[in-house]
């Protein structure tokens, strides 16, 4: 895909985050919708083009009132907003259509109006990992994570700092779930999950949603807001079942599409002013500092102790609070790509001075899938 | 009311010979009639080379622990914590998610790489479920 020839004009999350009771998925969806029409100065109407995921696009297209003559389906888990941000940027390209609209909302608290998942049991998940006692994300993400410290000599401490210094960031963030400062001592005395992740290690439960809006660079223009750039791209996907990747050491689907969103972007790894890598787990960032190529797997849990990512730090991360303490409603890719906006148009809680180029990197499943936006605010 | 059971796999025609070969005592495998892949879960063709001409065998039923969670909560139907979910990388290469069996469910039983070995536990008439726990010697 060619560099910089499609932008976000639009960005917002839901009115609210954290725990909403009086909204169903649906109207979580059309709320942030709304709020990110408002933001690009738009009508629904001058929306031609709709993705979303979990929620069908009939669903929500119709719920909202829209008529696209472009739309994308595409469901792989909480990456699945980039690879409509992906997706939309080759569509808008072509031509298929002009402005389109990404949705995202869950009520994973609330639990309303959301259908709950299902394994069936011939399924190949249904016969090869459920009968051994997986429940749910927290028994089944972490399975590599004991392999990978052995691997790449990841110790416990280091793994219970990405938690420390992803709240560091949560507390300048009025709207992160969890802002309350902590310790290494309070992570690794926090409740057992899934050895050898505790409470402070897995991601938050909340509700919640978020909307992009997408049109030519050239039309990008004359938006009310400052345009952000899509520099570069990349997606890819394993397998749904964690017992089946190709190793633990990595994650193949993360070397695709980090690597590919480099390539595409032309830039190196020392041009990135901000990253936010998907956290539902603490190990998260550690697999993609090494799997996007920003240093040996080896490094990784010290250059995280040491401070580098944290506020003030050479390599700014999850300045959201991420995963683990801004908000997780179940598929937080949307998130993560709103504060690499945020960053963009200059306008964050934690601002990151002077940030020219922010690399978006998302999860999907159990790192069944994997999606990479390179966001620039110069064209 | 009984209590709540563990989640039970339903065969489908391409998965049918591992649990008849469960219930029968053995761990089958397939392996690659044209490049000699050993792979898992099962499916009639070969997923290196895309052949069709695939055979089914009886694995070593050995192994090591390539890496586990010890799940506290919550607990899966059938399922009493802590318990740990393994999976284990076979002899032959491939490698398949089970619990670990006569063996305490801390960190310092499950030790990384420990040799294993198949032990066959009946659901019901119809499903066994492959289990492995420390190999004897």
């Amino acid at each position: 895909m060619r560099r910089n020839q499609v932008a976000v004009v639009g960005a917002a999350e839901t009115t609210e985050l954290g725990v909403i009771p009086n909204m169903s998925q649906i109207q979580l969806h059309a709320d942030a919708a709304l709020n990110a029409i408002a933001d690009a100065g738009l009508k629904l109407s001058d929306i031609d083009g709709f993705a979303t995921a979990v929620e069908t696009p009939q669903q929500m297209a119709h719920y909202l009132g829209i008529t696209p003559t472009w739309v994308d389906g595409t469901s792989v888990g909480g990456c699945s907003f980039m690879l409509h941000v992906r997706h939309a940027a080759a569509a808008i390209e072509a031509g298929l259509c002009k402005t389109v609209l990404i949705t995202h909302a869950e009520s994973g608290k609330s639990m309303i109006g959301k259908q709950p998942r299902f394994t069936a049991p011939d399924s190949l998940n249904g016969q090869f990992e459920a009968p051994f006692g997986v429940y749910g994300p927290p028994s089944m993400f972490p399975i590599p994570v004991l392999r990978f410290m052995k691997t790449h000599g990841i110790t416990h401490e280091q793994l219970a700092m990405v938690a420390v210094v992803q709240r560091e960031w949560a507390a300048k963030n009025p709207r992160a779930t969890m802002k309350d400062p902590i310790t290494v001592a309070d992570v690794l005395n926090s409740r057992m999950i899934a050895y050898p992740f505790r409470l402070l290690q897995c991601c938050l439960v909340t509700d919640g949603g978020g909307a992009l809006i997408l049109t030519s660079a050239d039309r990008a223009k004359d938006f009310p807001r400052k345009p952000v750039y899509i520099l570069g791209t990349g997606e890819s996907v394993e397998t749904p079942m964690v017992s089946q990747m190709k190793t633990f050491d990595s994650s193949r689907a993360f070397k695709v599409a980090g690597p590919l969103a480099f390539k595409e972007a032309g830039i190196t790894h020392k041009d990135v002013d901000h990253l936010m890598i998907y956290d539902a787990f603490a190990h998260l960032p550690l697999y993609g500092l090494g799997d996007l190529g920003f240093m040996p797997y080896e490094e990784a849990g010290k250059f995280i102790a040491d401070g580098n990512t944290r506020p003030g730090g050479k390599l700014p991360l999850n300045t959201n609070g991420g995963g683990l303490s801004y908000m997780h409603s179940g598929m937080y890719g949307m998130y993560a790509l709103q504060e690499s906006v945020r960053q963009m148009r200059g306008i964050a809680p934690a601002q990151v001075p002077n940030a020219k180029i922010s690399v978006c990197h998302g999860v999907g499943g159990m790192f069944a899938a994997s999606g990479t936006i390179i966001f620039t605010n110069e064209r | 009311m009984a209590e709540p059971a563990r989640a039970k796999p339903k065969p489908t025609p391409e998965t049918q010979h591992f649990w008849d070969g469960t219930k029968a005592g053995e761990l089958r495998l397939q392996r690659c009639d044209a490049c000699a892949n050993v792979y898992f879960p099962p499916r009639p063709f070969c997923p290196s080379c895309a052949s069709r001409k695939v055979s089914v065998f009886k694995a070593s039923g050995k192994g090591k622990l390539y890496s586990y969670v010890i799940n506290h909560r919550p607990a899966a139907p059938g399922f009493t914590p802590p318990y740990a979910i393994a999976v284990v990388e076979l002899d032959e290469g491939p490698r398949m998610m089970s619990n670990i069996i006569d063996c305490p469910q801390t960190p310092e039983a499950l030790e990384l790489d420990m040799p294993l070995e198949v032990a066959f536990e009946a659901l019901d008439d119809k499903i066994t479920l492959p289990l492995f726990r420390p190999a004897k010697g």
